[in-house]
């Protein structure tokens, strides 16, 4: 009985909060990615014009990002009957974008630029052990060529 | 040192490649942040302490790539990898490696 009034709790609390967490940190996305627009961000290996010579070096940016039991919970019953696991979707979206912000912040010092070579590494690193996802790290990187 | 993930570097000119250099480390997460990320795992939203964590261990593995470099005197490394596997439960490996040249400026 106390078993069940736990994971109750734990999901009312997973629910709650998750959700709060989820939508403020889709907000702070939203801003930060309309002040860093005019940063372009490619995935092609060759910057034009490579004769003329500019500044460019290496950036990284990385986040950690955990579910919500609720999330879980949702998933594992999802996993029943398959299907599309809209929470874990979510949870993989924003850590990406969230990665590819902390690269444009992290090469904003030469800004006006442009970021080219842009690779994206997403890990699983559950503690659970078992298939849950539970936490991602995403690391972007790239390489900034200031204009 | 200049480091780059592109093929070259704008304006500038290889001169001499000096082969792969690669540096990694293994890092295991500390049961402090273990319970915290326990804990982070019933709410969701971002680990800050495992994020810095894997930043640091990040560029030591860099910080190692370089010293092979400097110890082949280039002043470059191009087209760097990252990658990360977890070998243990709770250990992870950072491994970096990348392309050492010399470059010359574009005369």
């Amino acid at each position: 009985m106390t078993d069940i009034l736990v994971v109750c709790v734990l999901l009312a609390l997973g629910f709650g909060f998750g959700t709060l967490a989820e939508r403020r940190h889709y907000r702070s996305i939203r801003r930060r990615e309309e002040v860093l627009r005019p940063m372009m961000v490619f995935s092609a290996k060759f910057p034009p014009e490579p004769e003329r010579r500019r500044e460019s070096r290496l950036v990284c940016g990385s986040v950690v990002i955990s579910v919500d039991y609720f999330k879980a919970f949702v998933a594992g019953l999802r996993s029943l009957v398959g299907g599309r696991v809209t929470s874990y979707e979510g949870l993989l979206d924003r850590a990406r974008r969230e990665a590819i912000l902390r690269m444009k912040e992290d090469a904003r010092d030469l800004a006006p630029c442009k970021i080219f070579n842009v690779k994206l590494e997403t890990v699983s690193i559950s503690k659970s052990g078992g298939n849950a996802l539970g936490t991602v790290e995403v690391l972007a990187y790239g390489t900034v060529v200031a204009d | 040192m200049l480091l780059t993930n592109l093929e070259g570097v704008p304006g500038r000119r290889v001169i001499e490649h000096l082969g792969l250099v690669q540096g990694s480390t293994v890092r295991a997460k500390h049961l402090g942040r273990d319970i915290v990320a326990g804990i982070k795992n019933v709410f969701g939203g971002e680990l800050k302490a495992y994020t810095e964590l894997l930043q640091e261990s990040r560029e030591e593995a860099v910080q190692r790539m370089v010293a092979q470099a400097e110890a082949l005197s280039a002043n470059a490394v191009l087209n760097i990898r990252f990658s990360t596997s977890s070998i243990a439960q709770g250990a992870a490996e950072l491994f970096a490696y990348g392309t050492a040249v010399r470059l010359d400026d574009v005369s």
